[in-house]
Parts: structure tokens; C-alpha cells; sequence
């Protein structure tokens, strides 16, 4: 794919929506494409975490090992959003394993070829670290609600008497 | 107020009281916990029960006690009434002990509807959560019915874990209906479980919504309700575009009581469905 077809891919993904011509293009420059097969494994829990995906199309599971509980599932990812913010946090190592549980496409974004561009480009730091900021306070959200278990039999007062 | 219109205030207040009487025609297990009655209705309704999508039954299990449960059933066939039960405590667990041939009292239908009619023309926009999606079923049932009528429909259900799933068969069969999505997820899958995994507001990722064109029912524990309606607001609804269906322990289901008081409001007869604003700023309120 040109670099020019790549941005224009880019332009599309809901992560990047807004982003200015020349930080659009900034990024382009760390980007590729890449297509996992269905039952294979983006990355692994405890590798160097030296990419992020930007995900296109198909769904993956982030999964974490739950010793005798084998792995746990607890999330999907799907088209239109982001995996892994691990390469911007020391010690820049994935938290979990990444499973395709489809086909998927994805942008993959360099982690060193982006921080090298973050650091030399406040307003593309910036503008990076606003985004993932976004993603990380709704994975949090989505991380609380998950840990209230709303669904839970334990209805409190509400449902003593019935 | 004259001691005639008393006497009939009284007469009706006790008429509403009694209930009547009506036999479980089937019990339908749909998960671990959670169970469908299925009723003939009430002999004296002429073998009809006529009522509106998001109405609830006092529901007596007789020698124990009343519960208040939204019917799920569809609107069209009052001839088949059905209310789906999360078993939680003494009434629950002893309608869940029901069968085939026994008798429990009714009375009802109670409270205020989803908005049918006003919908008509308009895209719709379902979010339900773990029992809420019961409440919510007759919606469904009447918006597929008159298909034609609405624009795009999406239901988006969450549930703790695949085997918490209501209505396993009937979600395959809505989301074959034209122009209709159902996206369906859970807190907690193996890997047995294909679908989605994470809050039902996270499916918001995966659809589109016309925002003003837009209506949304929410009917769910209300952490989920209050998470969702945010979701709705910041994909562009306004909060009047927003229902939502609100529970709280109800006795007498006519607003004389004062046991489900939510601040201004009866839940059994103001509600259980509200327009957003008109509880949005007590949903934030940890008192009520």
C-alpha cells in the first residue's frame, strides 16, 4: 500500500478522527498493515510491548492467565477501536494476551518510531497521549462496572423481600 | 371530599387490592435463576389480559406474599401472559417452586408504558442488562410486529456470563428481522463463548445511531442505566430522546403506600417508565 492509500486508510479509523493533515501523515510514517489469521495470538502476556493495533476489521479477546483458573477472558476488541497502550507506560510490557477470534485487520502503529515522533513533536505527543488518555478513562469505566457485577443475584435491599 | 366519593374511593382501593385468581399453565427455566411463568389469565378478564409493553403484576404467591414483576409477554396475544422471575428472595423462590395446574393471585396491570406510539417513524435504540431485558420484551414484540411502522432497530443486551442469557432463541430470531441489530455481550465468557465480552455500553463501539432520529429504552440494574444513558447522551441523544424503566420494592402498585417513593415519585404509578430528565438528577442522588 502507498503511503498516501495508508493515510487515507488511517483518516478512517474512529481513532484517529479529526486528526490534523500533517500529525495524520506524522503517523502514517510508523504505520503498517497487518492481518492476523483467526486462532492466532497478537501478542502474548509479558513480551515487550513495541506496537499498538488500531483495528479495522474482525474482533480479538484480550485474555489474562488466571493460574489454576486457566485463562481468563475479559474483554473483546473489535473494528473502529485500539489495542494496547503497554508501549507507553514502563516497563513496556503487554499486561495480557491478544487472541484473534476472527480474521483481523489492523493497522500496526511502531511503539519506538511514535515515541521517537512524540518526543521530538509536542503537539503530536499531545495529541497522542490526549487519545489514549480517552481510551484508557473508558477502559477503566468498562473495568469498574465489569468489578460492580450489576448482574449479580446479591440485589441488596431491593430484592430482600421478594 | 364527600363521604360518597370516600366510600368509592374505598370500595376501588380494595377492589385493587384483591387479587385475582389465575392458574401457571408452564414454568420455563431460562437460566439458573431466572424463570418464566407462564399464565391463563384471570377467568373474570374474560380470558383476556390486556396491558401495555413495560407494565407490571403484583405477582402473589399465596401464603407468602407479593412481588411486583414486569410482564414479559407479548402485548398481541393476551390470551398468553408470562412474567420471567429472578429468584432473589422469599416471594421468588416460592413462585419458582410452582407448577403445572397452581394457582396464584394477580393484580395489575400497573404503571406507565414504553412509548409505542411515540416512537412510530423513528429509529429505536434497546439497552437492557441482565433481568432488564424482561421488562423490555414486549417492546420488541411489538416493534417486529409492526415492523414497517419504525426505522433501524438496535438491541444491545449484557448479561454476566453466557449461561445468564434471557431468551437464548428468540435473540437469534430478532436479529434476523429486517433492519434490526442484536448485539449481545457478557461480563464474563470462556472460550467456548464467541461473542463480545465487556460492558453492554461498550457495544455502543459497534453501531451507528442516528442520534436525532433516535429513541432509546434502557431497562437494567441502575449503575447500568445511569452508564448508559451517558453513552446514549455523548453519542449525541438528548436525555428527552431517553426512557428508562426504574424498580424499587413495591407493596400496594397504586401509589398508596409510599414504599417505592423516589423523591417526587411513585415508581408503581408515576413509573416504572420515565422520561430520562424527569429522574436523571435523582438516579445521581445515593439517598433515594
Amino acid at each position: 500500500m502507498k503511503p498516501q492509500d495508508l493515510t487515507e486508510s488511517l483518516r478512517k479509523h474512529p481513532f484517529l478522527n479529526n486528526l490534523s493533515e500533517d500529525l495524520l501523515k506524522t503517523l502514517t510514517s510508523c504505520a503498517s498493515n497487518v492481518v492476523f489469521d483467526e486462532g492466532t495470538y497478537l501478542f502474548h502476556e509479558g513480551e515487550d510491548a513495541k506496537i499498538f493495533y488500531l483495528l479495522r476489521s474482525g474482533r480479538a479477546v484480550l485474555e489474562i492467565a488466571g493460574g489454576e483458573r486457566g485463562q481468563i477472558r475479559i474483554q473483546t476488541v473489535g473494528a473502529g477501536e485500539v489495542i494496547g497502550w503497554s508501549w507507553l507506560i514502563s516497563p513496556y510490557r503487554w499486561h495480557f494476551d491478544a487472541f484473534a477470534l476472527e480474521q483481523v485487520h489492523a493497522f500496526a502503529i511502531d511503539a519506538s518510531c511514535l515515541i521517537t515522533k512524540c518526543e521530538t513533536d509536542c503537539r503530536f505527543g499531545y495529541e497522542m497521549l490526549r487519545r489514549f488518555s480517552e481510551v484508557l478513562e473508558r477502559r477503566l469505566e468498562a473495568t469498574r462496572l465489569q468489578l460492580l457485577d450489576v448482574y449479580g443475584s446479591n440485589l441488596g435491599e431491593r430484592g430482600e423481600n421478594y | 371530599m364527600s363521604l360518597t366519593t370516600l366510600m368509592e374511593h374505598d370500595t376501588k382501593s380494595s377492589e385493587i387490592m384483591a387479587p385475582s385468581f389465575a392458574l401457571v399453565k408452564r414454568v420455563i427455566w431460562e437460566t439458573d435463576d431466572t424463570y418464566t411463568l407462564l399464565i391463563d389469565p384471570p377467568a373474570e378478564n374474560g380470558g383476556g389480559f390486556p396491558f401495555a409493553p413495560g407494565q407490571f403484576n403484583m405477582v402473589y404467591a399465596y401464603g407468602v406474599g407479593e412481588a411486583a414483576i414486569s410482564i414479559s409477554s407479548d402485548p398481541a396475544k393476551p390470551d398468553q401472559l408470562a412474567h420471567t422471575i429472578h429468584r432473589v428472595g422469599t416471594v421468588t423462590s416460592a413462585l419458582s417452586r410452582l407448577k403445572r395446574g397452581d394457582m396464584i393471585g394477580l393484580r395489575g396491570p400497573f404503571g406507565t408504558s414504553w412509548p409505542i406510539d411515540e416512537v412510530v417513524g423513528k429509529d429505536v435504540c434497546i439497552a437492557a442488562g441482565g433481568i432488564g431485558l424482561a421488562p423490555l420484551r414486549p417492546v420488541i414484540y411489538s416493534l417486529l410486529r409492526r415492523r414497517e411502522k419504525y426505522g433501524r432497530i438496535v438491541i444491545l443486551y449484557g448479561a454476566r456470563s453466557p449461561l445468564d442469557l434471557l431468551y437464548r432463541v428468540e435473540l437469534e430470531q430478532w436479529s434476523k428481522a429486517r433492519n434490526t441489530d442484536v448485539i449481545v455481550t457478557v461480563d464474563r465468557g470462556d472460550s467456548s463463548w464467541k461473542g463480545h465480552i465487556g460492558v453492554v455500553t461498550g457495544l455502543f463501539s459497534y453501531v451507528k445511531l442516528d442520534s436525532p432520529s433516535t429513541v432509546a429504552m434502557v431497562c437494567g440494574p441502575e449503575v447500568m442505566m445511569k452508564y448508559t444513558c451517558e453513552e446514549l447522551q455523548r453519542r449525541g441523544l438528548r436525555s428527552d430522546q431517553i426512557f428508562v424503566s426504574l424498580e424499587r420494592n413495591m407493596k400496594c402498585g397504586v401509589g398508596l403506600c409510599g414504599h417505592c417513593q423516589f423523591g417526587p415519585h411513585f415508581i408503581c404509578k408515576d413509573g416504572p417508565v420515565f422520561r430520562l430528565p424527569v429522574v436523571n438528577q435523582l438516579l445521581e442522588k445515593k439517598e433515594i
